[in-house]
């Protein structure tokens, strides 16, 4: 393989891609694209795939039937989107597939009732998706290809530029002028802490060593993201290409993906991609017909948040406990096997080839002026449009939500929205208008984290969710340095005291005090930042946390203890069903008349609110 | 990690000779006891202190050392699993969903917690991260089966249909 040879694939590819190729004029092809994501193979989109092609082979249609990655619409999957016209089906099932066939692949009629409504126009016709709310404010840089190529082909990888970076790197430019590239640009990690990405691969090339390694965190713990997976299920040779060009830059022969286990299908289509690379001479000896030689291994994780932490993670890949440990030395210096690695994130490294092919200038032209280029985020919780967004740095938490994300169902009112996961904080609807980048979010006491948004309304009791997240890392938390491992647990006794009713506000400022300590002190990134959630809802939402303590009362209706489970007398005709339902004897009341519930007895287990079939029982 | 196995060991000579030569493979491999106890786990379904042992001798370690990994990551369980494995997702986006009820309710229905497995070996159930579908939260699986958008409600219907 050499360049000549990559630019002849390349040309041949391309025709093959027929309409997906938009910038060239190949045919009116008629191509199926069904998404092999995660959330849409949960959906079974696999036997819609199954389908469309069974029926195409058995009517012998002159139609392509592709699999892909994720469209990002997933609150709207099983997805299938049909090329020329680019008919975008939403909530597809096995049973749909024979219309499609009969009416669309056989006819030319799109079936109008099973596409996503917003793309039907008022006349009747199809709006391009790009025209929609959900995509109309997205940029797609890192996801590019997500929804585009089928992800188990290098040559339709191949066909949208795919390597050209790699080979522009190998033959027209030097270790350090990449590295320049990539300093210019301003990218930033894009696992969390923003750290300038050109910075840490200068430092791993000058540190000194004969061996270097190359690492890419693909352990993505953050509950409620799942922005780096998509890329892996979707693009996955973009990392690859990536991880090659850093290695050419910092001068490492070997490479590692360090991915977590829960991932299956990332996993596999990550051995495919490496598998099609080898085979292609794109990884392995003498590259592209260089001396530059490179290989990349796998290495599985097996559940634990605190292998995403760098210094961990590398202990991790040496197949220990992924206990962290402190830096410096930092991994540029010290790190796999005690030798120099240089360790980014998925989405950090899915920006490097379309920077190295484009220029420093393009990437630094979007965004902010500290925060370049685009970033991924994870939509979830109570939003209409659950699923993945790529949009420009700067843009506003509100055009996130209500524009692309489609506001807040049932006719809810938004009440926060979460970033960086357990790391991070919450953003109050007050600060919807904020600016997302790094430093506005850090500024706010959240974080930007790897791009999880978890969307949360008036439901929601904000006690509750702090709680959540201090469950999880005291559940996470590998036990090395006591500010995390006792700190974080005395601190969750405290949140349920709350929740409970039994704290006192002494406590609060307390909590408060316990938060400053173990992010002063703890070891590593996750004990640092895991009093955040804390803190940022005690900043933002005290008046909920003095509702626990002084009121005793659960404003969101959510903590159990707090609850008073109330009987209507109007409503109650007197059955006795409750009470004989009541486990503890706590109502009282006789045949034909109003119950009672005494408080003092009640252990809110809520049976006698099902038991009820006149609707007389509610929680307060 | 308290909790205690009373499931005694049925391992086989053919379980034994499988997992030793996989081990061979593995064992000048730098690195390589995760990818070890990995494999083990996929042969025996749960690491016991027996296989624990066998890793310990063919990679020349203590087994302080394999038990020390075997604890620290969430996905190498030490009690058999049941044969439907049952996880509830408890991700954020399922949480702020209600993931936590469905949770509840399972444990209700089958009379055993979280990280725990049913007398007759038929159930176990994890509470587990998060699966990567938020869209369709919340969500839980029933081995490779996955059901979204439940309530409480919902799980009899569920568990219901993995009878035998």
């Amino acid at each position: 393989m050499d360049v000549k040879k990559l630019e002849q694939i390349k040309a041949r590819a391309l025709k093959n891609m027929g309409p997906r190729a938009v910038e060239t004029d190949y045919g009116k092809e008629r191509t199926v694209l069904v998404c092999g994501g995660t959330g849409c193979t949960s959906g079974h989109s696999r036997k819609i795939l199954e389908e469309f092609k069974r029926r195409v082979a058995e009517e012998k249609l002159d139609v392509k039937v592709i699999m892909t990655g994720c469209f990002g619409l997933c609150a709207l999957g099983p997805i299938v989107v049909v090329y020329p016209e680019g008919a975008f089906y939403a909530q597809m099932t096995e049973d749909h597939v024979a219309e499609v066939v009969e009416e669309h692949l056989k006819k030319g009629n799109v079936v109008k009732h099973l596409l996503y409504k917003e793309t039907v126009s008022e006349d009747g016709g199809i709006k391009p998706l790009g025209e929609t709310n959900f995509y109309k404010k997205q940029h797609r840089v890192a996801l590019r290809n997500c929804g585009r190529i089928n992800p188990e082909n290098i040559e339709e990888y191949i066909a949208f530029d795919g390597y050209k970076a790699l080979a522009k790197a190998l033959t027209e430019m030097s270790g350090e002028e990449v590295i320049g590239v990539i300093k210019a640009s301003g990218l930033r990690g894009r696992g969390g802490a923003g750290f300038p990405t050109g910075l840490k691969w200068e430092f791993t090339k000058k540190a000194a060593g004969d061996k270097k390694f190359v690492a890419c965190n693909a352990d993505e713990g953050d509950p409620g993201a799942f922005m780096d997976r998509s890329v892996l299920e979707g693009d996955p040779h973009a990392v690859i290409e990536a991880m090659a060009i850093a290695a050419y830059a910092v001068g490492s022969d070997q490479g590692y993906v360090y991915v977590r286990a829960e991932y299956p299908i990332a996993v596999e289509r990550l051995k495919i991609a490496i598998g099609q690379a080898r085979e292609y001479g794109l990884l392995g000896k003498n590259i592209l017909g260089t001396d530059f030689c490179f290989d990349i291994d796998i290495r599985l994780g097996a559940g634990a948040f605190v292998c995403g932490e760098e210094t961990a993670l590398m202990t991790s890949i040496e197949g220990k406990r992924g206990e962290p440990r402190p830096r410096p030395p930092f991994p540029a210096n010290k790190g796999l096997f005690g030798k120099p690695t240089l360790l980014n994130n998925v989405e950090t490294y899915a920006n490097v080839a379309q920077i190295i092919l484009n220029g420093a200038d393009w990437f630094a032209s979007m965004g902010t002026e500290k925060s370049k280029g685009t970033k991924v985020f994870a939509l979830g919780g109570k939003i209409a449009h659950t699923g993945l967004v790529e949009v420009p740095m700067g843009t506003t938490l509100r055009e996130i939500i209500y524009e692309i994300g489609g506001g807040i169902p049932d006719g809810k009112a938004f009440k926060a929205a979460q970033t960086g996961g357990p790391s991070g904080g919450c953003i109050p609807a007050s600060l919807i208008d904020t600016k997302i980048d790094y430093d506005s979010l850090t500024a706010i006491g959240s974080m930007m984290g790897s791009g999880g948004l978890i969307v949360m309304n008036e439901d929601n009791c904000m006690v509750d969710i702090a709680k959540f997240f201090l469950e999880f890392t005291v559940d996470e938390s590998c036990g090395k340095c006591t500010p995390c491992r006792i700190g974080t647990k005395r601190l969750l006794e405290m949140l349920t005291k709350v929740t409970e009713g039994k704290a006192t506000e002494e406590d609060l400022d307390k909590m408060e005090e316990l938060c400053h300590y173990i992010k002063a002190n703890a070891l590593c990134g996750l004990g640092q930042t895991a009093p955040n959630p804390v803190l940022s809802t005690l900043r933002y939402f005290r008046s909920e946390y003095e509702a626990h303590v002084k009121e005793k009362r659960c404003p969101a209706g959510v903590c159990k203890k707090l609850l008073r489970y109330e009987i209507d007398k109007e409503k109650c005709i007197g059955c006795t069903a409750c009470a004989r339902q009541c486990p503890v004897g706590a109502i009282t009341g006789t045949l034909k008349n109003p119950h009672e519930i005494d408080q003092n007895k009640c252990i809110k287990c809520g049976a006698c609110q099902e038991k009820c079939k006149f609707g007389a029982i509610s929680k307060k | 990690m308290s909790k205690k196995c009373t499931v005694p060991f049925s391992g086989t000579k053919e379980q034994e000779s499988e997992l030793r030569s996989a081990l061979s493979l593995l064992k000048n491999k730098e690195g390589a006891l995760m990818e070890a106890l990995q494999t083990a786990q996929g042969i025996y379904g749960y690491l016991p202190k027996e296989v624990q042992e066998i890793v310990a001798e063919e990679f020349g370690v203590s087994l302080a050392e394999v038990y020390g990994v075997a604890t620290f990551y969430s996905q190498f369980s030490l009690m058999p699993k049941g044969k439907y494995k049952i996880g509830v997702c408890l991700g954020t986006a399922c949480y702020v969903k209600g993931s936590g009820d469905v949770l509840a309710q399972v444990e209700k229905l089958l009379g055993v917690s979280a990280g725990e497995v049913t007398p007759d070996g038929r159930f176990s159930i994890d509470a587990t991260r998060c699966i990567g579908c938020c869209g369709l939260a919340p969500v839980m699986t029933v081995n490779d089966d996955v059901y979204g958008r439940i309530t409480a409600d919902g799980v009899a219907a569920i568990l219901a249909k993995y009878k035998d």
